[in-house]
C-alpha cells in the first residue's frame, strides 16, 4: 500500500506539474481516484471484463487479484480507477527482468474502461498512475504487448505516446 | 517503408491542416512549405475533399480546412485512398507464382504488409501532431546547437600560443 502510495504520488505531482506549464491555474480536475485494488473490487472487475469480453472469467480475475493486488508484492501493481461509487477501470502492471534479454522495464498486460466512461480521460489516468509506479520502482521503460487487430487499445497506447520498440513476437502451432 | 508520392502529399496536407482546423490554406502555401509541386499536390488535395478529409473554398482568399476528425482518422484512412495496404496490395500489383517458393514469398510479404497496416491503423492524426509536437521540443534550436569545430581550433590555438 505505502509502495503504491508513494508513486501514485510522485506521478500526481509529475502530471500536476506538466499541466501547470501548459494551463492557468485550476481546481483540481474531477474524475475517477485511481488507487490500490481491494478485494471487494474484484466481483466489479469480473463484471467489467464480462461487459467488454462476452466472457465470464471469475477464477481468472481472483487468481490475478491474488498475485498482483493484495500481495503487495514489490514491482507489482493493480490499480483501479473508482468514481460515483463504481470501479470505472482497472489496469495491471509488473516490473519484469531479463525476460528476452531485456534489462529491468514496466510491463502493462491489463487494461480496461467501462465502455460508457470512455472518452473521459480514466484510461490515461490509470496509465499514468501506473507509469508513475513504475518510475518510483526504478525503471525508465514500460512495454506492453497487444493483438494486431485490437485497433482500439493499440490507438490508446499510441496516444499515451508509445512506439513499435524492439521486439517481434512469433508463434507455431504445435499441432 | 515507401509510400508513393502521393501518398506523402496527402499526409503533409493532413498533418499541416489538422494542426489547425480553423485555418484556412491553399494548395501553393501547402507545397511552398514542404517544397513539393504544387499541381501535384492540388490534384491530392481534390481526392481528399472529396472524402470529406478536408473543405475547400474556391475564388479570392479560398483555400482547404480540415474537415475530419483528428482524433478518429488515422494514418491507413488517408494511406488509403491514395494507395492499397495490407491484404488490399497483395490483392492488386504484382503476384507471386503459384508455386513453392511463390507461395512462401507471398506468406513473409503478408506478414509485413499486416504489420505494416496494423501500425498505420493504430496511429491516429491527433496522435501524429502530438508526436511532430515531441519532435520539434526535442530537436535543438539555432541556440543550442553545439557551436562549430572552428571555434575551437580558435580555442586551441590561443592557448597554444598564449594570451600573455
Amino acid at each position: 500500500m505505502r509502495q503504491f502510495a508513494a508513486c501514485a504520488a510522485l506521478e500526481e505531482k509529475t502530471r500536476l506539474k506538466r499541466r501547470a506549464k501548459t494551463l492557468p491555474a485550476a481546481a483540481p480536475e474531477p474524475g475517477p481516484r485511481i488507487r490500490p485494488a481491494a478485494p471487494e473490487d474484484v466481483r466489479s472487475i469480473i463484471a467489467l471484463d464480462e461487459d467488454v469480453t462476452g466472457l465470464a472469467k471469475p477464477r481468472y480475475w481472483q487468481d490475478l487479484y491474488e498475485r498482483y493486488g493484495s500481495t503487495r508484492r514489490e514491482g507489482r501493481f493493480f490499480l483501479v480507477a473508482e468514481g460515483e461509487g463504481r470501479i470505472e477501470g482497472f489496469i495491471i502492471g509488473e516490473v519484469r527482468a531479463w525476460e528476452f534479454g531485456s534489462p529491468p522495464c514496466g510491463w502493462i498486460f491489463a487494461i480496461q474502461v467501462r465502455p460508457k466512461g470512455r472518452l473521459k480521460g480514466t484510461g490515461t489516468r490509470l496509465f499514468e498512475a501506473m507509469c508513475g509506479c513504475f518510475r518510483r520502482a526504478g525503471v525508465e521503460k514500460v512495454r506492453t504487448m497487444l493483438a494486431r487487430d485490437n485497433a482500439l487499445i493499440l490507438s490508446f497506447f499510441r496516444s499515451q505516446g508509445m512506439m513499435a520498440g524492439p521486439f517481434i513476437e512469433l508463434e507455431m502451432s504445435l499441432d | 517503408m515507401k509510400l508513393q508520392k502521393a501518398t506523402y502529399f496527402a499526409l503533409y496536407a493532413v498533418l499541416e491542416l489538422a494542426a489547425d482546423p480553423a485555418r484556412q490554406l491553399s494548395a501553393v502555401e501547402i507545397a511552398e512549405k514542404y517544397g513539393i509541386s504544387a499541381h501535384h499536390l492540388a490534384k491530392v488535395l481534390r481526392v481528399l475533399g472529396r472524402a470529406g478529409v478536408v473543405d475547400s473554398t474556391r475564388g479570392v482568399g479560398g483555400g482547404y480546412r480540415f474537415a475530419g476528425n483528428a482524433k478518429r482518422l488515422t494514418l491507413l484512412d488517408a494511406i488509403r485512398l491514395f494507395e492499397p495496404l495490407g491484404n488490399e496490395r497483395s490483392k492488386s500489383g504484382e503476384q507471386p507464382p503459384n508455386n513453392a517458393a511463390g507461395r512462401a514469398l507471398k506468406l513473409v510479404l503478408d506478414e509485413t504488409d499486416e504489420h505494416a497496416a496494423a501500425t498505420f491503423r493504430s496511429i491516429t492524426i491527433s496522435t501524429m501532431l502530438k508526436i511532430m509536437a515531441q519532435r520539434l521540443a526535442s530537436e535543438p534550436t539555432k541556440e543550442t546547437r553545439r557551436p562549430r569545430a572552428r571555434q575551437d581550433r580558435r580555442g586551441s590555438a590561443s592557448r597554444a600560443g598564449g594570451n600573455g
